[in-house]
């Protein structure tokens, strides 16, 4: 059935390029010194962006198929985790009574956070089967309609809280032994599960199963020609996507020790993309430099805000919060029309190496 | 940048004398924390921050060898961004205290994390009765008002005078369910009946199918269990749908001045409501009003702008008196001390945080009685402090024993 191929792209050679080496060692030196000139919780939200994005971009860079629903993975794992986390019990309602309850304790995070991965696999099972039967923006489509969807159920269901979301989950302590609401112990926790991620993707990308993605990417008809069944390594891409996500929205979750519709919102998958895209499609680091790229604007135009009244006796109106989506389309315009390949992509290029 | 501050703050720690032996780094911050932009802007946001400010300068923090500092945020109604912004103040800026937050949901998610951290929480914007009841933290203050003094004010005064069938349009967060729960309770015990009720999210342009429904359910008065740029929004809609002139009658649960403002006299005549402050009530209150006017572009305060002016000036009552900023040793030290300020006169705090005053209700003005902008509202009676708020013993508050 599968046909072994020789044809692959010039620029995919399976080793370990030196580029990419030194990229991650200085990613991951960086990211173990950073906690000690730079505040741990900032750090732990920028790599849980980081991870969504890398996720993301498994997607849209190494199969070209553009979610605009990834929002709905990341917002109900989180939804799950900060569930099981702070109450356990499991009951799904049915007419006025309800149909099926699991009396589970509080689970501790670690269980939280497989609890919200799975739940995020399943729905990425289900929105995948039906989505990838579309392409192009039809395939868009479909992701939102079927993220809002889930969105409007989370704004009514009891569990979510709704507006309020489910707040002040507990960090509990990691296999037993490992207490979260040490702030080190957390970051280290985050840093060690994004590290492991990212290492994932990098092995899922330059995979021989990666491979017929990029593929998949560059010709369906003719992956679908020389015997590839296209349908269900795009299905296994979506899931396994979603599932990542699902990782990053349950890991924020417990760091923020809140889920909110926020995570849940479209706004939150069109992010991501901006993200992906400042950084660079397709491109292994992009996705994780786009991401604190938005998220430290976001941060300190929100911070940014803080202005003492102290000026001349005048009160000032002052909500440079409002100006962060206006400052994020315009360097999504400037990315498109500048610079299209994102910051990674570009540098990549220019030294013709792989990053 | 960030960097740069932290390491600003901590050098200035280092060089500064220590007139205050347990006051941290030697700086009261005070955290204005509020809806700068949105629905709620007006009856906190930008107001409160100068309100604080007025506080500190009639406390005379200089002369007393306090050195205080205001900073304002904007949560923008979102419990994620008001819980991490008050995190991040907390962690890096060294904030001691954090006043405001209009907005329930994102209140009780602030006041989650000012007890981990042990600083000090000044609510005045939010209303959920739950914040000194089943929520109350050691290191919460309620200020200004809740749901359940509303309730009992409106609730009241309109199933007495013959209201006796409800339909709820409710806000759908914690201060919306908070406020439909307890109006509930005031209108069964009163022999009214609630005969329905509709959510809608919070910040909705368009209310016309929420009010289809309650014109539908042919309810005498339709209660508005939202705020702000909501509660504008459905009464001007309600008069377009002919709600009132149908023989309905609207009941703003929680109307504040600058609501009124909006509405104009014309479309809000005749709107009964409870209020904790209003500014032509006495002299002390109408110089008040005046200043703040004079700074805030002719505006006049809200209630939530005379609780946080109040609710600052006791804090820094209590800090000096106890020469700490310890989080649940002030808040104690809030409690223990009787309140006396120019706007709410004299007062209590009592142990599950909650303020005690006099509450008012009030009736807006025909448009030929008013005198000019802002003369809005007539007295109708006033709620004596022993029975404007939830008894002690019915909130269910961990702090009160027995």
């Amino acid at each position: 059935m599968a046909v072994e191929t020789k044809s692959l792209p010039a620029s995919a050679p399976t080793q370990v390029s030196w580029s990419e080496l030194i990229a991650f060692v200085l990613m991951v030196s960086f990211l173990i010194v950073a906690p000690l000139f730079i505040y741990p919780v900032f750090l732990m939200k920028v790599l849980c962006f980081a991870l969504f994005a890398c996720a993301f971009n498994l997607l849209i860079g190494y199969v070209g198929l553009l979610s605009f629903g990834h929002a709905l993975f990341f917002g109900w794992s989180s939804y799950v985790a900060a569930h099981l986390a702070k109450v356990g019990k499991i009951s799904i309602p049915y007419w006025s009574g309800h149909w099926i309850v699991i009396p589970l304790p509080p689970l501790p995070p670690e269980l939280a956070i497989l609890g919200g991965t799975a739940v995020a696999a399943l729905f990425g099972l289900i929105a995948g089967s039906l989505a990838i039967r579309r392409q192009g923006i039809y395939f868009a489509m479909v992701t939102l309609a079927l993220a809002q969807m889930m969105f409007f159920f989370a704004l009514q269901a009891p569990f979510t809280g709704g507006e309020d979301g489910i707040q002040g989950v507990p960090r509990g302590v990691l296999f037993g032994v490992f207490d979260l609401s040490n702030i080190m112990t957390m970051y280290f926790t985050v840093f060690v599960i994004f590290v492991v991620c990212f290492l994932l993707i990098y092995r899922i990308i330059y995979s021989p199963f990666g491979e017929v993605l990029k593929a998949i990417r560059e010709n369906e008809p003719r992956a679908i020609s020389l015997g590839y069944k296209t349908e269900r390594y795009k299905l296994a891409a979506f899931v396994l996507s979603a599932t990542l996500t699902g990782v990053a929205g349950s890991t924020k979750a417990i760091v923020f020790q809140l889920a909110s519709l926020t995570d849940v919102d479209w706004p939150m998958s069109g992010e991501v993309v901006l993200m992906t895209l400042l950084g660079g499609l397709g491109t292994v680091f992009g996705p994780a430099l786009g991401a604190s790229i938005i998220i430290t604007m976001q941060n300190y135009l929100a911070s940014a805000g803080d202005i003492t009244l102290h000026i001349f006796g005048f009160t000032l109106a002052m909500q440079p919060g409002q100006w962060v989506p206006v400052i994020q389309g315009a360097i999504f315009v400037i990315c498109v029309l500048l610079f299209r390949r994102g910051i990674v992509g570009e540098i990549a290029n220019f030294f013709r190496i792989r990053l | 940048m960030k960097l740069l501050r932290t390491a600003i703050v901590s050098a200035a720690v280092l060089s500064a004398g220590t007139a205050y032996g347990q006051i941290s780094d030697n700086l009261i911050k005070i955290g204005v924390l509020s809806d700068m932009s949105g629905l709620y802007a007006d009856l906190g946001g930008p107001g409160s921050v100068l309100a604080a400010r007025l506080a500190v300068e009639d406390f005379d923090a200089k002369g007393k060898g306090l050195n205080v500092e205001i900073i304002g945020g904007d949560h923008q109604n979102k419990a994620d961004i008001g819980s991490n912004l008050a995190r991040t103040w907390i962690d890096t800026e060294k904030v001691d205290v954090i006043v405001d937050v209009p907005n329930s949901g994102v209140a009780l998610a602030v006041a989650e994390v000012v007890r981990d951290k042990n600083k000090v929480f000044l609510a005045n914007g939010p209303a959920s009765s739950d914040l000194t009841g089943a929520k109350c933290t050691p290191n919460n203050i309620h200020w200004t008002y809740d749901t359940w003094a509303l309730a009992n004010g409106t609730g009241n005064a309109i199933v007495k005078t013959g209201g006796k069938t409800w339909f709820f349009l409710t806000a759908d967060y914690a201060f919306g369910h908070a406020l439909e729960r307890d109006t509930t309770a005031v209108i069964n015990k009163n022999g009214g009946k609630v005969v329905g009720s509709v959510r809608h999210p919070l910040n909705t342009q368009d209310f016309s199918s929420f009010l289809l429904q309650a014109q539908a359910s042919k309810a005498q008065i339709v209660g508005l269990a939202n705020a702000g740029g909501d509660t504008i929004n459905s009464i001007k809609q309600a008069s377009e749908f002919g709600i009132v002139s149908g023989g309905q009658n609207l009941a703003g649960l929680l109307v504040f001045l600058t609501d009124v403002h909006a509405l104009g006299l014309k479309t809000a005549q005749g709107l009964i409501f409870t209020e904790a402050w209003y500014w032509d009530m006495n002299d002390a209150n109408r110089a008040f009003a005046k200043r703040f006017a004079a700074q805030n572009g002719g505006k006049y305060p809200t209630m939530i702008h005379a609780g946080v002016y109040a609710s600052v000036l006791h804090y820094l009552k209590a800090v000096q008196a106890l020469k700490s900023d310890d989080g649940k040793a002030v808040v104690a030290k809030m409690k223990e001390m009787p309140t006396e300020d120019p706007l709410f006169g004299k007062g209590t705090i009592r142990v599950d945080g909650r303020h005690i005053h006099d509450m008012y209700l009030f009736e807006v003005k025909k448009p030929d009685e008013s005198k000019g902008p802002w003369d809005y509202y007539k007295l109708r009676a006033t709620i004596p402090a022993a029975e404007a708020f939830r008894p002690l013993n019915e909130g269910n508050c961990p702090l009160v024993k027995g």
